[in-house]
């Protein structure tokens, strides 16, 4: 691995980032102090935010670019500690898609969310954007304990506010109670973990874990991180906030929430295995096991849903699923030692956080511009789209073809490295049951395939099944640069990914812990016939395009106005296709025992029936099924003991005096004080 | 000096009683005040040496609970215009009975207290023991607010005594906060007893329990 | 010259299947049937028409039986024919052949829920809720070969029957096939799983969802199934016999002369069978993946 960049140009790195985030936090400031119509608070916030982005953009790389770490150290409001930022390759990995989506997210904002049509809550918005994305950019500085909870619980906040933005629909303040409740949880989990670790290694923050993992403290901080990272990353079963904080925020916000802030959850994951010098291999085979079980089962909820922006949050928590088995596949092999499955792993979870930062921010772009638009979220309101944004369909397609990881776009190329890992793993002796995710992962494929075709399909093609669709008109420019800036993106990534791989093997090593001795992903990894089959295949369908083509436009012109073959059905409407439910109907149906959903059935009884209605709903099984119930069941409990706080003063006085005595009696042992009495 | 303090103690205790055992709220309040006095004098007798400062500051003590605090609470009686507790919650009987068990076993368990003191400890660990419980059995059996302050008067009485024990320790603390406590608490209370009157017309406090949720 | 060869035969060879399997269907249905070289002249009829396209298609009606055909014609170019070596080979391109043919089945759906029709709708609909299915049989299969090759690439995988790892491992082999045969029979929209025939729309799956593609855009999606009919035969060959024993020209030959002989297989199977109700097919696809997986689990032990 050569190192193209030395310490000091790394600490200059640092300082860099630094200042990007402390930049990105005043992005909102300005805005406070204008009226709050004015347009000029909004464009001073994205200025400030790409001016910002840039420059951590330059930064991070400027990270990737060497090996080893650069540290900070600040003085600390807490007594005896020192506030200590570091800035390495894996940080500097997880830090581009932050700096670049959320510069991309402030223009997109400028016309989705622009003050003129928003000003209550327009300035509130900006403000706790910028804030968001620097408590982002300080989680992965921080190297020690406090600095990470504080930056921690100022993105958890920040988020929640966002969230909540649009605070006078009720399902917009639901959904932000139940994320508030998970973040509590959270924070719980990540305090509880650095104090433990605190005790353990003597250390607050980032140390290595002096200890053999196997031990019951070890399992107790894998246990503890697990839980903590994995409900911010939205893994299976602690998913449940997820889908609906997902869907209500605007969607700029929710590309940088599903972009970006989950990914903060890998990270975290990601730091702390790298932590334990040696890993027992029952970690690494349970995180593989949640990954495949995340990943299958998240697309399968997605299939279910009818609500665009909740069927993109679903998919976020399979693309999680994914990003775990390139990490378990990683940790298996640090167990094994086998440096080929840690650098597959490691290079697909670390590649899929970009791929999945890029296609998915670009996803909830579209989803926005959509329902800018239309006004409506809901997949059986839309319809024949791509005849009046044919910008926009063009982008979220290229977005729906790299999130099902086909080529020649860049989702492929992640998923081909963690297939190569698991096929090696069949190959080794000993250790074939790690492959067994490599067929979970190809179902997943699929039914992601199936997934977006119905969302492509029934949001931009065929006729618009509603008068919103119809009157739809395409996005303005500020909404249309940002998609166009990562479908780009997404297309170099997968036609030209040798690009990133010296870049994925210095933040692997960081994670290993050394560099992987005698590896490299050129040699693992075939990624030149990759961008030799990406780019064979736009050739090849370009050559037959170009022979297709003058055909079909002389058939255009000369017949205009020709229906669709409808089998002589002469009366034929929008509302005879396929929705989005019917479609997905084959493969729900048979996970109905997961899914569960809500059914409304026409009730047809006589012969001449009147309008009947069918009305099918999926909630989060987890959320509504498991823990609502819980929930319910431990407040009418709760409801009972409440009996005893009567509002009566006197009773509590008799309620301490009760305690009182019962400590003293307790101290003193009621026999003894019976025969003093008695000796007296 | 031994049985001046002794019969102070005693009349501690009879106070107590007497304070437990009637109905007219006027009683309990000059039975307070008498209280309050007896430990003005209580406390110059157990320092022993008699200095300007422990004299001024049970002069303060005696002006305090003895004058003011009375002048206090018979204006607000007379306010609300109330004669007597009506039907506390526990018999006026059973609370003597009360107060004398509390005593008595107040006396059982002072002795088993791990306490450093041994001169004055005997004598006012369980005199200050039974006043406390006397303040608690009238804060928690009555129903006038009034009475309420009268419990917590003798609850901040019976904590002054047992703070005599520390008087060498920590004189001047002890002192000060017991009374700076004890003059905002009346403070507060009467501003409460005044409030409470207001909203519920009414003295009984049983009516405070509306304002449960 | 082997690449050329290797070219031409998938690119010239393919129809020849579907004619094969359509005169044995003839044949056992006791009829003289269209000769085998039919499908040629139905593609050169189709390429002459006009296209008739629908006022609700977009530009994604026009572009998927192109990427349809090129993905084809690429994942082609990774499967071994006879002992001759792949045009293109590398480590991983099993993962590269099965996104391929992703590819294609995204487009064409997304091009029949383009037409704006419930037929193509239901046709969409089916072709992808099955296709989730076949995908974990198809990778159990290809784990299966790699553990028995030891190699990640797809020719040296396929080549895995040769020396005596054939009669060595019957009991996996046989079971793989019997799995992808099952996929190639659904892939390609064969009996039991669909019937190419029929002329009722609502029990189509494939063909009714690319009922509205007329002329040259219709030659296209023919001869993409007809390359994707040659493909599968091809890695079925390659798992059921020891192809790369007998090398050289003569082993072209003879693998082109087996792939004839699978197509007539599917067209005695087609004829002695009904086509599958179609909420038992998943059962049978199910099938097809523990096939398979079983297959994978033998070589482990």
């Amino acid at each position: 691995m050569t190192e193209l960049l030395g310490a000091s140009g790394q600490l200059a790195a640092l300082y860099l980032l630094v200042g990007a985030a402390s930049l990105l936090a005043a992005s909102g400031v300005p805005g406070l102090l204008l009226d709050r119509r004015s347009l000029w608070g909004e464009r001073l916030a994205t200025l400030l935010t790409v001016i910002a982005g840039v420059a951590g953009l330059v930064g991070a790389f400027a990270l990737l670019a060497a090996t080893g770490s650069a540290t900070l150290e600040l003085p600390s409001p807490f007594p005896e500690q020192r506030t200590v930022l570091g800035g390495d390759a894996l940080s500097g990995w997880f830090a581009v898609p932050v700096f670049l989506v959320g510069a991309l997210g402030s223009i997109y904002s400028g016309a989705y969310w622009s003050a003129r049509r928003h000003p209550r809550n327009g300035r509130r918005l900006r403000l706790c954007y910028g804030l968001l994305l620097a408590s982002l950019i300080f989680i992965l500085l921080a190297r020690d304990g406090a600095s990470f909870l504080m930056a921690w619980e100022v993105m958890a906040l920040t988020n929640f506010f966002l969230v909540t933005i649009e605070e006078n629909d009720l399902a917009v303040r639901r959904a932000g109670w139940v994320y508030l409740l998970y973040s509590h949880v959270t924070i719980l989990g990540l305090f509880a973990f650095f104090v433990l670790q605190h005790r353990l290694s003597g250390e607050l923050g980032f140390q290595r874990i002096p200890l053999q993992a196997t031990s019951t403290a070890g399992a107790v901080l894998f246990l503890l991180a697990l839980m903590a990272f994995g409900i911010k990353a939205g893994v299976m079963p602690l998913h449940s906030w997820l889908p609906s904080a997902h869907a209500s925020a605007p969607s700029h916000v929710s590309a940088v929430m599903s972009g970006v802030v989950i990914k903060m959850g890998i990270y975290g994951l990601v730091r702390t295995t790298g932590l334990f010098g040696d890993l027992p291999l029952a970690w690494g085979v349970t995180v593989l096991a949640l990954g495949a079980v995340g990943a299958f089962f998240g697309v399968v909820f997605a299939l279910g849903q009818h609500d665009l922006k909740r069927l993109l949050a679903y998919h976020s928590i399979e693309n999680i699923g994914i990003i775990l088995l390139g990490l378990g596949l990683a940790m298996v092999g640090r167990s094994l030692g086998r440096p080929d499955w840690v650098l597959l792993g490691m290079a697909g979870c670390l590649l899929h956080v970009w791929n999945h930062a890029l296609f998915k921010s670009l996803l909830f772009f579209g989803a926005g511009s959509v329902v800018h638009s239309t006004g409506s979220r809901d997949l059986e309101q839309l319809g024949g789209l791509a005849r009046r944004m044919p910008a926009t369909a063009m982008f979220f397609l290229i977005g729906a073809i790299a999130i099902c990881g086909l080529p020649p776009f860049n989702g492929f190329v992640s998923e081909l490295l963690v297939y190569l890992g698991l096929a090696r793993a069949a190959v080794a002796p000993g250790a074939a049951w790690a492959a067994l995710a490599a067929p979970v992962l190809a179902a997943t494929g699929a039914l992601a395939v199936a997934c977006f075709v119905k969302v492509v399909g029934v949001v931009f093609l065929g006729t618009p099944r509603s008068a919103a669709a119809t009157a739809a008109h395409e996005s303005p420019l500020p909404m249309l640069v940002p998609m166009a800036v990562l479908a780009t993106g997404c297309a170099l990534l997968g036609v030209a990914p040798g690009l990133v791989a010296p870049a994925l093997e210095r933040a692997a090593a960081v994670w290993a812990g050394a560099p992987l001795a005698g590896q490299s992903l050129a040699e693992l990894a075939p990624l030149g016939w990759v961008s030799a089959g990406a780019l064979a295949l736009v050739a090849l369908a370009g050559v037959l395009l170009a022979v297709v083509l003058p055909v079909c436009r002389r058939g255009r012109v000369r017949q205009p106005a020709l229906p669709t073959w409808d089998c002589g059905f002469a009366a034929s409407s929008p509302r005879l296709q396929y929705t989005a439910s019917s479609f997905a109907e084959l493969i729900t149906s048979r996970f109905a025992w997961a899914l569960r959903p809500h059914e409304r059935l026409p009730g047809i009884d006589r012969v001449f029936p009147a309008s009947a209605s069918f009305d099918s709903h999926v909630e989060d099984t987890v959320l509504d099924r498991i823990l609502a119930p819980r929930v319910e069941r431990a407040r009418q409990v709760a409801a009972r003991i409440r009996a005893y706080q009567q509002g009566d003063l006197q009773k509590y006085v008799l309620y301490i005096v009760g305690a009182i005595v019962a400590l003293l009696l307790f101290n003193f042992r009621l026999g003894g004080l019976v025969t003093e009495l008695y000796g007296r | 000096m031994s049985s001046l303090l002794s019969s102070l103690v005693a009349g501690l205790l009879l106070i107590n009683l007497v304070a437990l055992g009637t109905s007219r709220i006027g009683t309990v309040v000059r039975a307070v005040a008498l209280q309050g006095v007896v430990l003005g004098i209580l406390a110059v007798a157990a320092h022993g040496e008699v200095s300007n400062r422990v004299v001024a500051l049970a002069v303060a003590s005696i002006l305090l609970k003895g004058w003011l605090i009375p002048v206090i609470l018979f204006r607000a009686l007379r306010q609300v215009a109330i004669k007597r507790e009506v039907e506390p919650s526990l018999g006026l009987l059973p609370s003597l009975l009360l107060g004398a068990l509390a005593t008595v076993l107040a006396v059982a368990a002072s002795s088993r207290l791990p306490l450093a003191e041994t001169r004055l400890a005997p004598l006012l660990v369980p005199a200050s023991f039974a006043t406390v419980a006397a303040g608690f059995i009238l804060i928690t059996t009555r129903r006038k607010a009034i009475s309420q302050v009268l419990g917590f008067l003798l609850l901040e009485n019976g904590i002054f005594i047992f703070g005599l024990l520390l008087v060498e320790a920590m004189p001047f603390l002890v002192e000060v906060g017991v009374l700076l406590d004890l003059f905002v608490g009346i403070f507060v209370l009467s501003i409460i007893i005044h409030h409470i009157n207001r909203e519920f017309a009414s003295q009984d406090t049983r009516r405070l329990s509306l304002l449960k949720e | 010259m082997e690449t050329l060869a290797h070219v031409a035969a998938l690119l010239l060879f393919s129809p020849l299947l579907l004619g094969v399997i359509q005169r044995t269907k003839a044949i056992a249905a006791g009829r003289r049937g269209a000769s085998v070289w039919q499908p040629y002249f139905d593609l050169g009829k189709l390429t002459r028409k006009e296209v008739a396209l629908s006022q609700t298609t977009t530009w994604i009606f026009v572009v998927a039986p192109a990427i349809v055909v090129a993905t084809a014609v690429l994942a082609g170019l990774l499967v071994p024919l006879g002992s001759f070596a792949t045009p293109i080979s590398f480590a991983g391109d099993f993962v590269f052949f099965t996104y391929l043919f992703a590819l294609g089945r995204f487009f064409t759906a997304a091009a029949a829920l383009d037409t704006g029709s419930p037929f193509e709708g239901m046709g969409a609909a089916r072709e992808v809720g099955f296709a989730w299915l076949t995908e974990p049989a198809v990778f159990f299969a290809f784990l299966a070969l790699c553990r028995l090759s030891g190699s990640l690439r797809l020719s040296q995988m396929l080549r895995a029957t040769e020396g005596g790892l054939w009669l060595e491992h019957t009991a996996p082999l046989l079971l793989t096939a019997a799995g992808l045969f099952i996929v190639l029979l659904t892939e390609c929209s064969r009996i039991p799983v669909d019937d190419p025939n029929t002329h009722l729309e609502l029990t189509m799956i494939h063909e009714v969802m690319v009922l509205d593609h007329s002329g040259p855009l219709l030659a296209l999606v023919e001869y993409g199934a007809a390359l994707k009919l040659f493909i599968l035969e091809a890695m079925l060959l390659h798992v059921m016999a020891p192809t790369a024993e007998v090398g050289g020209w003569p082993g072209f030959a003879l693998f082109l002369f087996g792939l004839s002989g699978i197509a007539v297989g599917i067209g005695i199977v087609e004829s002695v069978m009904a086509r599958l109700r179609l909420l038992h097919v998943p059962t049978l696809l199910i099938a097809a993946i523990l096939s398979c997986g079983f297959a994978f689990l033998l070589l482990n032990r």
